[in-house]
């Protein structure tokens, strides 16, 4: 027999290697598609064809339910690699012009004396969302909410590029330089907690997460806190509260006072 | 008819030297996370080390060992001398080019996404472009694989193609297409989002196309193994291959059947449908039937050798077998941690079973035993084998080689035992850092410092074989006389064509991929809404 009649019924190889494998399939098929969908009694079926259909995937309508009115709103920003590409120097320019009017609590050269965040070279992704997030009500704050309400998307991606622009300079408030502490350094993974430092700096930085290196010790305090109650709740997915939730007291106060003692320039530059 | 001795060995050293690297880096990993390292506070350089081990212990030091075994089969068994013997060079300098460029971003920190890419999750992007060289190497085997054995068939019409032939090349053409899955996650998906090209990707369809490779890519490991034991054992201890049609018949079902079967890596996964799950699942537990059928063939042929030597009664022959030859050692460790992790599989790859040891280091603890156990061993004897041909030159120091696969098969005992324990324990998989001073986790210490123990045990091993063979370079000179493989009890002097190629076995290859993935890749890929941001690696 030549190679030419490989591919006939008349060769028995592929009859039977044909045959075995299609009849498993068809077999397979039938008990994946048919059979085990009904033999869930917890799932109802109008017909075959749709208990085909829900065991190959189709995507189907979720039965109009009626959803639970959000009480407060979440954040709905979403970064990606080109919302903050490339700024020019025209954009850092505005975003120093309408910058004036945050200096007030933020300091002039960013670097706050009022317990307020210093926002002198943080990331560009950070400033975006938070800004998005007050004027969006997903956080609100007394102070903070009136300035956000009627910013354009393109003010707030200025103002984000010039704070990133600007250096990064040592805090008002220094102390000494205090140990590593565990919940920074290693987290509470039993708690679920990863270390503080995996995301805000000391041991990495991630994406859309603040460096925290000299800020200040009350702020971060008061966040962590307001997280734990719930009443801060602009975090996706409650990155944050969940971590925050399961944070003791001492740990919260542990992590804030030796973020507030670090210098700046050992913010790791990745970028 | 060894000819291309440099093209052989070169494959075989940058194999042994890659694998040496991710060895060492793979104890360092076990020992960093036992309670007996100390923490060394920075999860990301534990996640570098991690895809620098993967991904060099998975793409490049097996497809090394692939590649030059099949160039030695492809002189040996047909006795022809490699046509395109440029085009091989150019697939190894390729797979130098490519494991250099993925190493770098590794290195710098800038790719810590594992060797199994995990989008939305983006590394540089030489990174991947590194891996579709090796990819791409690796191609031009595949190739010349089929090329020589086309020559061949010209100059032998009609002829039964050797068995360790038939067998590579049925290797080869399941590596060219289970390669295509992670091709078309990487050029489609991944690569333009790394090249800035794209923001977003479709996290699920990536993960759909990397089943495809992931789970065959374990047969294609495995092939070089398959191929010692029809076709080197049992000449290695004076037997005869027991059956060639029974040889021939497992080499073609994992054609059939390793492909279409990759989705029981993705149960947990929501955007594949339960049904498709279900097919998945029955397909990899055909594939246990091959190895069955393997492990009956080589204990027959075994059996055979045994016999011939004098082994009288029903289990008394086993003592009769050359347990002094380091390839009747290596073949019996090989068997007792195929067993062990062959069970372990049948566990995996039930829809239900898998949902209490899914993501857990029992997963970790399985592939390590089927791949770093039952298939390196056979690496190691097969380049035993190979090396007074290659280079010349005996091997001369037996107690150490049997040393070293002893050591071998104790630490990945000892390693891999007590990884799947405290994965039914529940102990997570990828995790950089366990607090073992805590009270719930406390009793998992002691299991994981053994393990981390036989991490040392393996890593002392690895060395002993490269010592051995450095050495080996320098015995001195002895003729090897030519190359050959097992004689089968009967050898064919005809064999059916649809046992003689391997056309109607990659038609059905094929079929069953469109059958068993179409849909669910169709579905995903036509959807709109299912693609969500990147996350690139280092960006702020």
């Amino acid at each position: 027999m030549s190679t030419r009649d490989l591919f006939t019924f008349s060769n028995s190889h592929f009859r039977i290697g044909v045959g075995i494998t299609a009849a498993i399939l068809i077999v397979t098929a039938i008990a994946g598609f048919i059979v085990l969908p009904f033999a869930q009694p917890w799932v109802q079926f109008a017909n075959v064809w749709d208990a085909i259909c829900s065991a190959a995937g189709v995507p189907q309508r979720a039965p109009s339910v009626t959803t639970p009115e959000q009480s407060k709103r979440l954040s709905e920003v979403v970064l990606t690699s080109r919302t903050l590409a490339r700024p020019s120097q025209e954009a850092i320019g505005r975003g120093a012009t309408l910058a004036q009017r945050c200096a007030i609590c933020h300091g002039p050269t960013g670097i706050s004396r009022a317990d307020s965040p210093n926002l002198a070279g943080q990331y560009a992704a950070v400033i975006y969302k938070e800004l998005h997030d007050f004027r969006s009500g997903a956080r609100t704050n007394a102070v903070m909410s009136p300035f956000a309400v009627n910013l354009t998307d393109d003010e707030i991606a200025d103002l984000s590029n010039y704070y990133a622009y600007l250096p990064r300079l040592p805090a008002y408030h220094p102390t000494p330089q205090l140990p590593k502490p565990n919940i920074v350094i290693y987290g509470a993974p039993i708690r679920g907690i990863a270390p503080c430092g995996a995301c805000h700096g000391s041991l990495d930085n991630k994406t859309g997460s603040p460096w925290l290196e000299g800020q200040s010790e009350a702020y971060m305090k008061a966040q962590l806190q307001a997280f734990a109650s719930g009443e801060r709740r602009n975090d996706i997915s409650q990155q944050m509260r969940n971590i925050a939730r399961a944070m003791t007291p001492q740990e919260i106060e542990q992590a804030a006072a030796y973020y507030a003692s670090q210098p700046p320039d050992v913010v790791k530059a990745v970028d | 008819m060894l000819v291309n001795r440099k093209l052989i060995l070169a494959h075989f050293w940058l194999a042994f030297a890659v694998f040496g690297f991710a060895l060492t880096l793979g104890a360092w990993q076990m020992f960093i996370r036992s309670p007996i390292g100390t923490w060394l506070s920075n999860p990301e350089l534990y996640y570098r080390s991690l895809t620098a081990h993967g991904t060099v212990m998975g793409y490049v030091f097996p497809t090394l060992v692939a590649m030059g075994f099949g160039y030695a089969i492809s002189e040996s068994a047909l006795e022809q001398r490699l046509v395109g013997v440029r085009w091989a060079w150019t697939g190894f300098w390729l797979i130098v080019a490519g494991s250099i460029m993925a190493l770098i971003p590794i290195a710098l920190g800038r790719a810590s996404v594992l060797y199994t890419f995990y989008p939305p999750l983006i590394g540089n992007v030489f990174y991947y472009l590194g891996v579709v060289l090796v990819v791409v190497g690796s191609w031009i085997w595949v190739a010349l694989m089929s090329v020589n054995l086309r020559v061949w068939r010209k100059a032998h019409p009609g002829a039964p193609v050797p068995l360790a032939m038939f067998a590579n090349v049925a290797g080869s053409y399941l590596w060219a297409w289970t390669a295509v899955g992670a091709a078309l996650e990487l050029l489609l998906q991944i690569i333009p989002v790394a090249a800035g090209l794209k923001a977003t990707i479709d996290a699920g369809l990536a993960r759909i196309f990397f089943s495809w490779t992931l789970h065959a890519i374990v047969y294609f490991w495995l092939m070089p193994t398959y191929i010692a034991y029809y076709t080197i054992v049992p000449r290695a201890i004076g037997g005869r291959v027991y059956s060639d049609s029974m040889a021939r018949i497992s080499f073609i079902l994992f054609l059939v059947v390793a492909m279409p079967i990759g989705m029981h890596h993705t149960f947990a996964d929501p955007m594949v449908g339960a049904g498709f799950k279900f097919i998945h699942s029955a397909f990899t537990a055909l594939v246990a039937l091959p190895t069955l059928l393997t492990v009956f063939t080589i204990c027959a042929s075994v059996e055979i050798a045994a016999r011939l030597r004098g082994g009288r009664g029903m289990f008394g022959w086993i003592k009769a077998l050359p347990w002094d030859n380091p390839m009747m050692l290596a073949l019996a460790f090989s068997f007792v941690m195929l067993g062990f992790g062959g069970a372990g599989g049948l566990i995996n790859m039930s829809y239900q079973l898998d949902a209490s040891i899914h993501n857990t280091q029992w997963i970790t603890g399985h592939f390590h035993l089927i791949f770093g156990g039952a298939i390196v061993i056979m690496y190691f004897a097969i380049a035993y084998d190979l090396w007074p041909h290659l280079t010349g030159r005996e091997l001369i120091d037996l107690r150490l080689i049997r040393t070293q696969l002893w050591l071998w098969f104790i630490g990945m005992i000892v390693t891999t035992f007590p990884w799947h324990w405290v994965g039914i324990l529940g102990m997570p998989r990828r995790m950089a850092y366990f607090d073992f001073g805590d009270p719930a986790i406390a009793p998992q210490a002691l299991s994981v410092t053994f393990s981390a123990i036989g991490g040392f045990i393996l890593l002392a091993s690895g060395i002993m074989f490269i010592v051995i063979l450095a050495r080996g370079m320098r015995a001195p000179l002895a003729d090897a006389g030519p190359y050959r493989f097992a004689l089968a009890v009967h050898q064919p002097a005809t064999v059916p064509v649809a046992l003689n190629t391997h056309a109607l076995w990659v038609a059905l290859m094929i079929a069953l991929t469109l059958t068993n993935y179409g849909y669910p890749i169709l579905n995903l890929a036509l959807s709109s809404g299912t693609s969500v941001p990147a996350v690139y690696v280092g960006a702020q």
